[in-house]
């Protein structure tokens, strides 16, 4: 019976990471499940959901030669996964303002506060050294609704961030 | 009342593209009844083209009544549909009963000028926007054999400014913008 596995892999951005990690679980009988893969400050970051009938130790040694290779950083848990259980956000938050210490903590404590489930969260630093920015998007579940989080969002900003740019809209799903 | 099947990605017939409706006779009638039977029991109930329960030919329903606060015309049956005019676009998040369990980012015209027969072939003009707009052209698509996955635009990476809801105020004193009414 095949196992769910969660496949951490950091290193060096490097041409054809993808290809070389995803061809040896392919030949070694892998089926990939959902995967987030970006380049982030340089280095390649990939998560993957993996099914394997093998354990932990046979897993990881499909994948030592590539690893060696490309010199990646290999982390595998076993996890209970499941397909087709995507939840859609019904709200999108885009935060941007000078770069500084605690925007994240901050924004991501006053929306859990106010109910937000976060599904999806990308940021980034743009500008440059001397004058750094950061950006952030969120989109997630307003389980106690979105005037909450509206709410939330302006007392931070009227105690705290006055120069920080906050936007918030739902997203509507339309099925047809 | 009898539920049709609804065909799901990624079955080959999806990308058929439907015929024009010629006769509006008593065998149509009785199919609009079952397509809007099997619209309303799906996840969404908006809106349903012929060819996701497998017959190939250019009939639409759409009614999104059901979404608040937005301009629409309630239950349409839309026969032999044509778009004449476009204006504007807007990013928008859909589904679709014919594709399970995802849902992604589309670019979709605001507004537009439909031309459409109804289920006595009498021809009709629609002007729409929003939310009715999006979901004609969604549906249009399916009578060309097109699926909105066929026009994804990326979930991380915005190319187009959304619609914005609530900016939030950055002075304490102000009080916050209000909704945009849609
Ligand atoms: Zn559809």
């Amino acid at each position: 019976m095949s196992q769910w596995y969660m496949l951490t892999l950091v290193g060096k951005d490097q041409l054809g990471i993808v290809a070389k990690v995803t061809t040896a679980l392919y030949k070694g009988g892998c089926n990939l499940g959902e995967a987030s893969m970006l380049r982030l400050g340089g280095n390649f970051t990939i998560m993957l959901m993996v099914s394997y009938e093998g354990d932990n130790k046979q897993l990881y040694d499909l994948l030592k030669e590539v690893v060696r290779e490309l010199n990646l950083h290999l982390h595998i848990d076993v996890i209970e996964g499941h397909l087709h259980q995507h939840r859609d956000p019904e709200v999108r938050i885009t935060v941007h303002g000078a770069d500084r210490a605690g925007i994240v903590a901050q924004v991501t404590s006053v929306l859990t506060e106010a109910g937000l489930n976060i599904l999806d969260l990308e940021s980034d630093v743009g500008g440059n050294t001397n004058n750094p920015f950061y950006i952030m998007h969120i989109e997630g579940i307003a389980t106690q609704g979105i005037a909450q989080l509206s709410q939330a969002l302006q007392q931070l900003l009227a105690t705290q961030h006055p120069d920080l740019k906050v936007q918030l809209e739902p997203i509507e799903t339309l099925v047809m | 009342m009898s539920l049709l099947e609804i065909l799901t990605y990624p079955d080959p017939r999806l990308k058929t593209i439907s015929a024009p409706v010629t006769e509006f006779d008593a065998k149509l009638q009785a199919f609009l009844i079952d397509l809007e039977n099997t619209m309303r029991a799906g996840p969404g109930g908006v809106g349903i083209a012929a060819p996701q329960v497998g017959c190939f030919q250019r009939i639409v329903l759409l009614d999104v009544s059901s979404k608040p606060k937005i301009k629409h015309h309630g239950n349409l049956v839309l026969i032999n549909p044509e778009i004449t005019q476009w204006e504007g676009f807007e990013i928008g998040r859909e589904g679709c009963m014919s594709v399970p369990d995802y849902t992604g980012n589309v670019i979709r015209a605001q507004y537009l000028h439909l031309m459409a027969q109804d289920q006595h072939g009498i021809q009709h003009e629609y002007d729409m926007e929003g939310f009715e707009a999006r979901a004609i052209q969604h549906e249009l698509d399916h009578l060309d054999g097109l699926l909105f996955i066929d026009r994804l635009v990326s979930r991380r990476h915005d190319l187009f400014r959304r619609k914005v809801y609530v900016s939030i105020q950055t002075q304490p004193h102000l009080s916050s913008e209000k909704a945009i009414d849609r």
